[in-house]
């Protein structure tokens, strides 16, 4: 299964809202967030649960469920406008072009159905003419690539007799059966021990170099971002609070939370003890989210004006930037070095610090 | 092992077989003839995969689950002493294909039962964190009522006003209101709940806590406040823990001493940087390089030891060493006879064949 091989952008989203209308009052999940992602490249989105990394991958492949809804901005995926499509052409979409795997394999897979059966079935949703034996023939193929033998035992046996990461390759073979650009990998090991993990992970940067497909990669583990994506987008509260190339991320992170995500891990390969710096506080009510920067509760270099006013975003290098206010006052002096002298039109920001 | 004074819990050869309904045999072979001791004022980490029995050998130690032999000792005193109630036998088997070959199958014998031992004192000096902190508290009492509760059961507070001030301390110590007594558990977060279940573990005053999977079901940046409070919590009131984790890098930063356990049976101990140096069993060092580093540099350069297949059923364990299926090194002598915990450098144990 070799896709043309195809360069530049694949995925644009741009000022993206979703919000929740619940009865206790409307939680902006997604709170305008951007991002490019081309063919060929693995984006990390790291969050912790509830900051909206999640929603806004379902928001991609319209499987957002009520209440929630998009409220603003737009998803291009390969040229064409995914919002406003209708529900059958969203369903022609899914599974062709972009397809999605989840953290739990047992309760995606339909227990009463052989993984043969349910393989042939996606194939067969998306293209109508296919015969049930080439349809069997690709399954199996299928099934080989991700890496499991003995595959025509394997395609009778039901979700039940498979371990819990033979499932997870089931469930990526499934995805890719139709040959999507885009996959969205929704924490796809964190129910996997590590050396499953390992596994799957081996697999999924594998596949990619055989498809050229782009990957969503949606995880709260640090140490699986490093692993398998070139690019990585935190987010907290709903906002992407920084985004840029993974050594950047990594190296340079130039937001508070990304610095405190990075020194709050404890490292396998640490030479001595060291005590931990936790983040302090608890995560954002996404009901009644502060005013400002939501990470300012919790930032200890948070500045008056980080809880009045959302910081805007500042370019730190190459495809990297983050939303933080310090930044904004770096960037500021830095421009105030080269022009040697304050302009006007920076006193709006300064004026409020 | 060591007969050392100031070693606090020490289990030798203990068994734990789960029966399983309408099968022959032991059932499921849980933990299998686990030797080890826990010093006083230490943390002993214990690290495997999922279903390698290590939360059960935290039970078991604990005597919430029932063992089915060896001995617990607690501070000297055996709390439980049982005899291995099977006998191995050589049988030939006629498998499907018309082949016959011999297996070992374990055939129960009869043994004297021990008179067991009155637990209540030692629940007193014994107490567990659960992993899930919204399924481990009652949710119809209030914070209140599930701490003064273990306060009720150990008699350990003479009046109501003893009682009220103790569950305000408890609270205070582990960083929460004291307000927060009059609430039920669903009003907090899961890192509030797992304090909440930590302060239920220290109101009794223990002297030893088994943490299963303490952080697990946390946030990411909650886990290290919970981990630095349960470090302060030991150095404050010189507890002494048993660890249980699947993630290794926590272990390691937590831990004076780790065990790595694998389908039932340990097959490494060492102190926690020896062993994450110089890992000398061919599992510990499959389950060192398949941790993920939070470092593109490092995961881009390292060499990773990708395991085959996956972990093997304990309700019929292979034969030998229980790794020989997944193991790169394995040899006939694996397929065949158990290896034994052996002393390979001062402190650092392990079971495997190949290091003689």
């Amino acid at each position: 299964m070799e896709n043309k091989e195809k360069t530049g952008k694949l995925l644009e989203v741009r000022d993206l809202h979703v919000s929740f209308f619940t009865p206790a009052g409307e939680v902006k999940a997604v709170g305008g967030i951007s991002y490019d992602l081309n063919y060929d490249e693995v984006m990390g989105i790291v969050g912790e649960s509830g900051s909206g990394k999640s929603v806004e991958a379902y928001s991609i492949i319209g499987l957002l469920q009520s209440p929630g809804k998009v409220i603003g901005g737009s998803i291009t995926l390969e040229g064409e406008d995914v919002l406003s499509k209708t529900k059958e052409e969203m369903v022609a979409l899914r599974g062709s072009k972009v397809a999605m795997i989840f953290q739990n394999p047992m309760t995606c897979l339909n227990p009463v159905y052989n993984i043969g059966n349910q393989l042939i079935e996606a194939l067969k949703a998306h293209d109508k003419q296919v015969s049930k034996e080439e349809a069997a023939k690709r399954a199996m193929e299928m099934l080989e690539m991700v890496g499991i033998n003995n595959v025509e035992k394997r395609m009778k046996q039901y979700p039940h007799e498979l371990s819990g990461g033979m499932r997870q390759r089931v469930m990526i073979a499934m995805g890719l059966i139709c040959h999507p650009q885009l996959l969205i990998a929704d924490e796809p090991t964190t129910a996997l021990d590590v050396t499953i993990q390992a596994q799957i992970l081996e697999l999924m940067k594998d596949l990619q170099k055989k498809t050229h497909m782009g990957i969503i990669f949606i995880t709260h583990n640090l140490g699986v971002v490093a692993e398998i994506c070139d690019k990585v987008s935190v987010m907290y509260a709903g906002r992407m609070v920084e985004q840029g190339p993974v050594d950047d991320i990594f190296y340079k992170p130039g937001h508070p939370y990304t610095m405190g995500l990075l020194r709050s891990m404890p490292r396998v390969d640490a030479e001595s003890y060291e005590r931990l710096i936790p983040i302090e506080g608890t995560p954002v009510d996404m009901l009644n989210p502060p005013e400002g920067c939501p990470f300012a509760p919790r930032c200890e270099y948070a500045m008056k004006i980080c809880l009045q006013k959302m910081p805007p975003y500042v370019e730190l290098g190459d495809n990297h930037r983050s939303a933080c206010w310090l930044r904004v006052q770096e960037q500021l002096e830095r421009e105030k070095a080269e022009k040697s002298g304050p302009k006007a039109e920076n006193q709006e920001v300064s004026g409020d610090e | 092992m060591s007969e050392n004074q100031d070693v606090l819990v020490q289990v030798e050869h203990l068994t734990k077989y789960f029966p399983v309904k309408g099968m022959k045999g032991p059932g499921i072979q849980a933990v299998e003839d686990v030797s080890l001791y826990i010093k006083r004022g230490e943390t002993l980490g214990l690290v495997g995969e999922s279903g390698c029995g290590k939360t059960t050998l935290g039970r078991t130690i604990l005597r919430l689950h029932e063992p089915t032999s060896g001995t617990i000792f607690y501070d000297g005193v055996p709390i439980y002493e049982h005899e291995y109630p099977f006998a191995r036998q050589t049988v030939s088997v006629k498998e499907k294909d018309g082949t016959e070959h011999e297996r070992t199958i374990l055939v129960k014998k009869p043994v004297p039962r021990e008179k067991s031992v009155d637990m209540l004192p030692y629940r007193r000096k014994m107490q567990i964190i659960f992993q899930d902190p919204s399924a481990s508290l009652d949710p119809r009492m209030t914070v209140g009522e599930i701490i003064g509760e273990a306060l009720d059961i150990h008699k350990l507070c003479a009046s109501k006003a003893e009682r009220t001030e103790r569950i305000k301390e408890l609270l205070s110590m582990v960083g929460l209101n004291t307000e927060h007594a009059n609430r039920y558990p669903h009003e907090f977060s899961g890192g509030q709940q797992q304090r909440v279940g930590i302060a239920r573990a220290l109101a009794v005053k223990p002297e030893f806590i088994v943490c299963d999977e303490p952080i697990s079901a946390l946030d990411v940046s909650i886990q290290s406040q919970v981990v630095n409070m349960l470090e302060d919590m030991q150095k404050d009131l010189g507890l002494t823990y048993l660890f249980i984790a699947h993630d290794l890098s926590v272990v390691r930063h937590i831990s004076n001493r780790i065990g790595v356990m694998y389908l039932g049976t340990l097959v490494e101990l060492a102190e926690s940087y020896e062993l994450n140096r110089n890992p000398i069993h061919p599992y510990t060092k499959t389950l060192l390089s398949a941790v993920p580093v939070p470092d593109p540099e490092v995961s881009r350069t390292r060499q990773r030891i990708v395991l085959q297949g996956d972990i093997p059923s304990p309700m019929n364990p292979p034969s030998g060493c229980r790794f020989h299926t997944r193991c790169p090194y394995a040899t006939d002598k694996c397929r065949e006879s158990v290896p034994q915990l052996k002393e390979h450098a001062p402190g650092h144990w392990a079971a495997c064949h190949l290091l003689g």
